[in-house]
């Protein structure tokens, strides 16, 4: 029988993915450029090389609730971090951050957040929590629901407030929920029958994998939430050893 | 810093034993759960291996398995695991399977500590297999009701008057009017050896015209009804009811400590099982008698949500089944004239046993005097037999399908024949014959000669213990029906995996219990025949291994409870009450206690079946 190797996914990039190779070459390097210490430590404490086995990865499931949805123009409001490894989701280690913005709250973010001024009036800036959170995400792989928000969005804010920005790989729940059900573009067929594609947002990736319900828009539930969907994908269509390398971007 | 999850807390709020948990306990508990997520079909967790955390179900299920690889349980959104082994070493008892798709949310072994010690329920909730939860929780609810709970010395508000056996009626009765009693005790030599109430003065002096100067000792009553100062009102009730008197005399160290009055206890209770079975004597006809239906099953329901236990109850309508029985019979010999022979009408069963509810068969038979001649006689008690169990069926006692009535030519025999028919029984067993008898075995006498009815009692506590033959026959039989394993979602779950919509309690719950405490309690020629009676015996004389017993006690009030409630539901929902218990109405906290009561009788089936059967297959 022809061997025709493992199947390829086609690796669509998103603008801004990083085109590293290798990152934990890349880690060491940045350790070398950065200027705050902050982020010196934080690229020092170095990240788990392509070739490991997701079984043994340190994880840290991430959600940002922002203004909206330009990096540039819109910024961070809150931020909820959960460690995580496939074996278990230390929900009770979970932080929880509220930040304040450089740019006004639109009525419409108050909505979805339900985040109001007042309160964000009250929060730090990122900069005085940025050590904690650097902390938090020190030699974990950062776990995400569509890599397009968390990491532009702190790459963008730290721009702006340290003139430097940031670069880590992210492991992106939804990018695995596309290999799945958008293997391939929508053909002609499908656009004249008004063929739906599978909806892969959060809920309802949750959904099929039989998680319950939670109600979005709360940084750490929308961070747990992504977690729980990590452990049901990886457990159900790859497995503990499955090499990181497959998985992150 | 402690994060709020919402999500955790919220469901965590839905569940039992959570949700009784104080709010400010519960946020601290749901910001220290971790989750974790299992495909269908994978581990949980192995035999043995070292726990850190409970483990709740957030959706999904769970199968745990003993460690023969024997189903232990099934397990849905809310039910938790591996609770057992944390109170043990904190290794794995039950291994655990996802069963379906499942996300766990996991409780740090600590906080598990820290709420087992701060939470009465909690502890109660998880404490394994649990005698201290299957007793504690009738219990608790028990406090509700003061006529279960108190003691009859609560009732006594006076030191008992007293008086000289040689004191002339006068004096008694002056000293009852001076002290505004109806009763008092009449002592000799420092002995109660009598009492003199009301009543007496009136039938025993007034009415056939004694002078005032008669002795009390020639009016008084001295077939003296006592009861301990440390027994329940509720027993000075039934005692009361038993022997159709209105004065207790309680002693304490045989002593005597006060007089209650059936007035003492109508002050506690105004609508009971009293009043249903004194309105029972008062009624005239078969038809005034059926009338009184909807009251027993209102004094029925009244009991359940007074918290009364399953002995209470089943004592209660067991006293009115018989008072219709015995008003019948008033009313049968009043129809058809004295007896040619005397007999002893006969209860069997439940009502023997006085665990008697509502959903019951009548089973019942006759024996007759000796010199019973069936050309001479039988007509008569046909007859009887007849107005007496048809009398019944209208007062929905329904007529038994196994033809186990006094109707039956069979079951309305002389003395000797009985004898026989018990000797035969216990002599030359076999376990077809017996399936039938085994009803027999739990007799009490309801009117006429009830001495015979302990005569047959004696004789078959006497021969039982001797003939191991007919222990294993009553042994097999009492193996024939099993409990379920426990539910599951809403349905009830069998050992093979198998669910069901509903499950007969009677058949698989109260049932095998009562069989097979009967068998115990005949292998110690145990004479009792209330389940509860003969549990005391059998513990008493260390039959079985130390702490079944009371397990077996408590599996049994659990699961005659769990009855009780679905009939009494039913009656108050204007529903016909049946044994036919759908799992959906069950309480998250009585499926578990249910769940723990099957397994216990399961086991004592087990035992069972190794005590008597052994080497005989």
């Amino acid at each position: 029988m022809l061997y025709l190797g493992p199947p390829k996914h086609k690796q669509r990039r998103l603008p801004g993915d990083p085109a590293v190779t290798d990152w934990s070459k890349h880690f060491a390097s940045l350790a070398e450029q950065a200027q705050h210490p902050a982020l010196q430590q934080y690229y020092q404490a170095g990240i788990p090389g392509g070739d490991t086995r997701m079984a043994e990865v340190p994880l840290l499931a991430m959600d940002f609730e922002t203004t909206g949805f330009e990096p540039g123009r819109d910024g961070i409001v809150s931020i909820g971090t959960v460690p995580m490894s496939l074996q278990r989701i230390h929900s009770s280690q979970a932080k929880h951050w509220l930040v304040k913005p450089k740019f006004a709250l639109t009525g419409q973010s108050v909505v979805v957040h339900g985040i109001t001024h007042s309160t964000i009036e009250a929060a730090p800036d990122i900069t005085d929590i940025l050590p904690e959170l650097l902390q938090q995400m020190a030699g974990k792989v950062v776990v995400v629901h569509f890599r397009g928000i968390e990491r532009p969005f702190l790459h963008a804010t730290l721009l702006d407030r340290l003139s430097e920005g940031i670069e880590f790989p992210v492991i992106d729940t939804m990018e695995l929920e596309a290999r799945l059900h958008r293997a391939r573009s929508p053909s002609l067929l499908d656009k004249l029958l008004g063929r739906e594609p599978v909806s892969i947002r959060l809920a309802d990736s949750r959904r099929r994998y039989g998680l319950p319900d939670y109600r979005p828009h709360d940084a750490v539930t929308d961070a747990l939430a992504c977690a729980e969907l990590l452990q049901a994908q990886i457990a159900d269509r790859f497995s503990p050893d499955t090499p990181l390398s497959e998985l992150w971007r | 810093m402690q994060i709020e999850h919402i999500e955790i807390l919220e469901f965590l709020k839905r569940h039992s034993p959570f949700k009784e948990l104080p709010d400010d306990l519960l946020q601290q508990v749901a910001s220290a759960t971790d989750v974790c997520y299992f495909k269908a079909g994978s581990p949980i967790l192995q035999f043995g291996q070292s726990l850190d955390a409970l483990y709740v179900i957030r959706s999904g299920a769970v199968e745990t398995f003993r460690r023969t690889g024997e189903l232990y349980n099934r397990l849905s959104e809310g039910g938790l695991f591996a609770e057992q082994g944390l109170l043990r070493k904190r290794k794995v008892r039950f291994p655990a399977t996802a069963l379906e798709d499942t996300l766990l949310y996991l409780i740090p072994a600590d906080y598990f500590d820290q709420l087992c010690e701060q939470s009465d329920f909690f502890a109660d909730y998880v404490e394994i297999s649990d005698e201290e939860r299957r007793k504690n929780s009738p219990n608790r609810r028990a406090d509700a009701n003061e006529l279960m709970t108190s003691k009859v010395s609560t009732l006594i508000n006076r030191a008992p008057i007293m008086l000289d056996i040689d004191s002339s009626a006068r004096d008694a009765a002056m000293a009852m009017h001076a002290a505004g009693v109806s009763s008092l005790l009449v002592i000799a030599e420092q002995r109660m050896v009598g009492i003199l109430t009301d009543r007496d003065l009136r039938n025993r002096l007034v009415a056939p015209g004694l002078p005032f100067e008669t002795p009390v000792r020639d009016i008084m009553t001295t077939e003296l009804i006592s009861i301990s100062h440390h027994q329940f009102v509720f027993e000075a009730m039934l005692l009361m009811l038993r022997h159709n008197v209105h004065h207790l005399p309680v002693l304490q160290q045989g002593q005597p400590l006060g007089v209650i009055a059936i007035s003492d206890i109508i002050r506690y209770e105004s609508k009971n099982s009293l009043f249903v079975v004194s309105s029972i004597f008062r009624q005239q006809s078969v038809s005034e008698l059926a009338a009184l239906v909807p009251d027993v099953r209102a004094c029925f329901v009244r009991m359940v949500n007074e918290d009364a236990n399953s002995h209470m109850i089943g004592s209660a309508m067991a006293v009115i089944g018989r008072s219709f029985k015995q008003r019948l019979l008033e009313l049968a010999e009043a129809e058809l004239g004295p007896p040619p022979v005397p007999y002893c009408f006969l209860a069997l069963g439940s009502m023997a046993r006085e665990e008697q509810l509502i959903v019951t068969d009548q089973d019942n038979a006759l024996i007759l005097h000796d010199d019973f001649v069936p050309e001479q006689h039988d007509d008569y008690f046909r007859q009887l037999a007849d107005f007496v169990c048809h009398g019944l069926a209208a007062c929905s006692y329904t007529l038994c399908t196994g033809d186990i009535m006094a109707t039956n030519p069979k079951w309305r025999q002389p003395l000797r024949v009985w004898q026989q028919y018990f000797r035969d029984w216990i002599t030359a067993p076999s376990a077809e014959r017996l399936l039938h008898s085994s009803i027999f075995f739990d007799l009490a006498g309801v009117w006429g000669q009830t001495e015979w009815a302990e005569q047959l009692n004696r004789s078959m506590a006497q021969l039982a213990p001797k003939h191991p033959l007919f222990l294993a026959s009553m042994a097999r039989n009492a193996l024939q029906r099993t409990p379920p394993l426990g539910f599951f979602k809403d349905f009830v779950m069998e050992n093979d995996g198998r669910q069901n919509n509903s499950l007969n309690i009677k058949r698989r719950g109260t049932a095998p219990v009562a069989d097979l405490i009967r068998v115990h309690a005949l292998a110690i020629g145990c004479s009792e025949s209330n389940s509860f009676a003969r549990l005391r015996a059998i513990i008493k004389a260390k039959l079985l291994p130390p702490g079944r017993g009371e397990d077996l006690r408590d599996a049994l009030e659990v699961i005659a409870m769990a009855r009780i409630r679905h009939q009494a539901l039913a009656l108050e929902a204007g529903e016909e009450p049946d044994n036919q218990l759908s799992p959906e109405r069950l309480s998250d906290f009585e499926r578990r206690n249910l769940k723990e009561a099957f397994q216990v009788l399961s086991n004592a089936q087990k035992y069972l079946k190794f005590r008597y059967q052994g080497n005989r297959s």
